[in-house]
């Protein structure tokens, strides 16, 4: 009736599947979750994009700069939604009470992790999608023209908010929902270092260092260097993947230290506040 | 094949349920998976739990051959789940070790998981998923073949088959509590880990799933492990009761063994007996 017996270290997509299949008739299930999927994205980017066109009547740097603050916001939302889609298809096993039935299954960390990844992107597209169609209609402004660069962008953004979404999920399992407000603020911590709004140069000197730890940083500069001054930097799309690996890597030991931790403590069992 | 006659007509539906009387847990069970060994289902040795300086386990040993039925016994805070918890690799021990069908938990857990499942008032399925979708989906991650086959096989035996379309979050305690059982028998298991399987139901269909459970485990001769309040459970099911109390193990044998040793007709009198700290002798008197 089954399949031979694996080894700790296999990998297969056939469980990755399973659980992508179990979020996506969650998500199929339900509609106020496909609403919530897209109301955020679009308020903030017509919010912005009337912000930016109040800028561009009145003058000064950013009327040359077109554009500049609703792409900041539509790739702010790639970095925000993407962990969200993460964090949150991980919350909804917590709030199912349903962890401890896939710990007990022959599913791995990694497969777990791999299908939150990749239904973080379904849920993006569902909700950023559609945005960034009403942004060429109400704003004129068209985020596919950005082409390569906007893979780049994409690319590094999504590593940065899956990196944070694990590490914040391994705080779940570990303290239980009782850490889920971290799940909705943690990448709002990002926001002032990564300078979504405005360049680098806007900290003081001694904090900037900070700022260039983190890849979005990289990813906003580079947007702000391609929209206004017409280049694309390849070399900061580059440091900010070096930097993302470092992330990654640093998200999936967390993780599994304190999944760890939440074995020895019982939290498997107990997955309330 | 085994047939479940008598079940048919214990359960108030088991009469309108006639197909019910065919098989009632699928095909037998895949040689490559069956291989008798000598080994015990589960070994544990010396094992202790202590939770902030609190022993919830401490210092238990026991051994549960394959194909047996064995009850946990213990009132709260005995350290049943704590233990069973530790069988499955979801608690880490503080020390002692735990193996599983060969397999030293919860290191080697890969190479057995796919073998075991379990059922615990501890976890729920998801309710916004139709009973058929959450079999499906533990059925992928079981690496179960015949899947779609082996989910109506499993609606029939637990009589879910009108349901299997509804969703979980709506079916009744009783209802999903066989939702469970199903999920916990998707893999045909081999060890079968159960922790009050039979709290929410009442004393009909907790008598009907008791039932399933025995032939399930005699049918595939399958190890169960059970951890129950229910003296009558224990006592209608399980051919060893170990009874637990403040995470020792205060008594381990049949229950026949135990009535006579403590002078009592049933296991309720003799758990009371332990629970208030009456040995045997005294108990006999």
């Amino acid at each position: 009736m089954i399949a031979a017996t694996e080894s700790a270290f296999a990998f297969s997509p056939r469980r990755v599947a399973a659980m992508m299949l179990r979020y996506w008739y969650l998500l199929r299930s339900s509609w106020p979750r496909l609403i919530e999927l897209i109301y955020w994205p679009t308020v903030q980017m017509i919010t912005w994009g009337f912000i930016q066109y109040y800028v561009m009547q009145n003058g000064g740097l950013l009327a040359r700069a077109g554009g500049t603050l609703i792409g900041a916001v539509l790739l702010w939302d790639i970095l925000f939604r993407g962990q969200l889609g993460f964090s949150i298809s991980f919350l909804e096993e917590m709030w199912a009470r349903n962890i401890g039935n896939l710990m007990m299954s022959p599913l791995r960390p990694i497969e777990f992790v791999s299908a939150l990844m990749v239904m973080s992107i379904v849920r993006l597209a569902i909700g950023v999608v559609p945005v960034t169609i009403l942004a060429i209609v109400f704003f004129g402004f068209n985020l596919y023209a950005l082409g390569f660069a906007l893979v780049a962008f994409f690319i590094n953004l999504m590593l940065t908010s899956w990196a944070v979404g694990i590490f914040v999920s391994g705080l779940v399992l570990r303290n239980g929902l009782g850490a889920e407000n971290l799940a909705w603020s943690i990448m709002f911590l990002f926001m002032p270092l990564a300078c979504v709004y405005y360049p680098v140069t806007t900290l003081p000197t001694w904090l900037q260092p900070a700022a260039w730890v983190l890849p979005p940083t990289y990813v906003f500069e580079g947007m702000r260097a391609l929209l206004i001054d017409h280049v694309f930097r390849a070399d900061l799309m580059l440091e900010a993947l070096a930097i993302n690996a470092v992330f990654m890597a640093g998200g999936l030991f967390a993780f599994l230290k304190l999944l760890q931790a939440a074995r020895r403590h019982g939290s498997l069992m107990q997955t309330g506040e | 094949m085994f047939r479940i006659t008598s079940l048919s007509r214990s359960h108030p539906l088991g009469a309108k349920q006639s197909h019910a009387r065919s098989s009632c847990f699928g095909a037998p069970v895949a040689p490559h998976l069956r291989v008798m060994s000598r080994d015990p289902a589960i070994e544990v040795e010396r094992l202790v739990k202590i939770y902030k300086q609190a022993p919830a386990v401490d210092d238990i040993s026991f051994s549960i051959p394959r194909g047996s039925i064995t009850g946990l016994l213990g009132g709260n805070g005995a350290g049943k789940t704590t233990t069973i918890a530790m069988i499955m690799g979801l608690l880490l021990p503080t020390s002692g070790t735990v193996k599983v069908l060969g397999a030293q938990m919860p290191h080697q857990r890969y190479r057995v998981l796919q073998r075991m499942n379990f059922e615990s008032p501890y976890v729920e399925m998801p309710m916004r998923l139709t009973i058929r979708q959450n079999l499906r989906v533990f059925g992928m991650l079981y690496g179960v073949t015949g899947l779609d086959q082996r989910i109506e096989e499993l609606g029939r035996a637990l009589d879910l088959t009108q349901l299997l379309d509804r969703p979980t979050g709506k079916l009744s305690a009783g209802q999903k509590t066989r939702v469970s059982l199903a999920k916990s028998l998707i893999n045909s298991p081999e060890l079968l880990l159960l922790d009050e399987p039979t709290a929410s139901l009442d004393p009909d269909t907790a008598d009907w799933v008791r039932s399933h459970l025995e032939n399930y485990c005699r049918e595939r001769q399958a190890t169960m492990l059970l951890a129950s309040h229910n003296m009558h459970e224990v006592e209608r099911l399980c051919e060893r009761v170990i009874i637990m109390k403040q995470g020792r193990i205060e008594d381990d044998d049949t229950p026949a063994r135990l009535l006579t040793r403590y002078g009592r007709r049933t296991l309720e009198e003799v758990f009371l007996d332990v629970a208030r700290g009456r040995d045997e002798a005294e108990a006999a008197q």
